[in-house]
């Protein structure tokens, strides 16, 4: 069986949409968890070098949410809906607050492998290609900014 | 070069573009040969090949309906480039998930030993 301990990523060539898939060792139900309660989600959702913030968040079918994320005093907000909130599964729009025409759809999936492990699949589908590039370029450069060391610290840290 | 990305992908959004993309990374071809393959007019094909070579996918040479088209490597680097980042910014997020679902399970496991 193909296995994803690391996160892979494809960027259609024909629709703007991004999926990912990693595999986690929880169970969906921890899985679904960290993406819901505010506090866990705000730990982990990250750049490394950012602090969020929640600002609001109903995480409930028909809810929505907004946090801030900041660095050195610069801040980044984006605020969207949850569209559908059920355990193996949430739906929930995604607008970065500086570009708000623009909007994502994005859709997570939880897949219980058995035995304490769960495959994490997402989807977000963009409103263009300039877009979709747009995000795929953000990742880029916080890759390239903040390296592999801090990565390596906190898995130590988080005793895996 | 969100811009270039940007024609790149739009460029390959067209199955017919993306077929001629992958019968061109097998080896070079001229419009002729493509025609055949296609059951296209040659009109029809160069009209593709143009959209392809301004988004910089292939790059064509001097008489352009003798000399072979070549697919242009370096911007299939540079997608590549893009998408490994992109990667690594997820896979740095989802090591913290790890470790805050690893604190879950800790605290669950001393919930049911106390």
């Amino acid at each position: 069986m193909t296995t994803f301990a690391q996160a892979r990523i494809e960027a259609d060539a024909k629709l703007p949409i991004i999926r990912i898939t990693r595999d986690f060792s929880a169970t969906p139900e921890q899985l679904f968890r960290a993406h819901i309660d505010p506090e866990l989600f705000a730990r982990w959702v990250g750049p490394t070098d950012m602090r969020t913030r929640i600002e609001h968040w109903d995480a409930k079918t028909g809810g929505s949410w907004r946090f801030v994320q900041d660095r050195d005093g610069t801040e980044y907000a984006f605020h969207g809906c949850f569209h559908d909130v059920r355990p193996d599964r949430i739906v929930q729009t995604f607008t970065y607050d500086d570009e708000p025409d623009g909007v994502a759809l994005e859709t997570l999936w939880f897949e219980d492998l058995g035995d304490r492990r769960t495959r994490l699949h997402g989807q977000s589908l963009c409103d263009s290609f300039e877009a979709r590039d747009g995000w795929l370029a953000s990742g880029m450069e916080v890759g390239v900014n903040e390296g592999y060391a801090k990565l390596d610290a906190m898995v130590a840290d988080g005793a895996i | 070069m969100v811009d270039r990305l940007s024609r790149v992908f739009a460029a390959l959004a067209d199955p017919t573009r993306r077929d001629m993309v992958a019968r061109l990374a097998a080896g070079d071809a001229t419009v002729g040969q493509l025609a055949v393959s296609y059951e296209m007019s040659k009109q029809a094909v160069s009209k593709h090949l143009r959209v392809l070579e301004d988004a910089g996918v292939v790059r064509r040479t001097g008489d352009t309906r003798r000399r072979p088209v070549q697919l242009d490597a370096a911007v299939f680097d540079l997608m590549t480039k893009w998408i490994t980042r992109y990667q690594r910014a997820a896979e740095e997020r989802y090591r913290r998930l790890d470790a805050v679902l690893a604190d879950m399970t800790d605290a669950e496991q001393r919930g049911t030993a106390s």
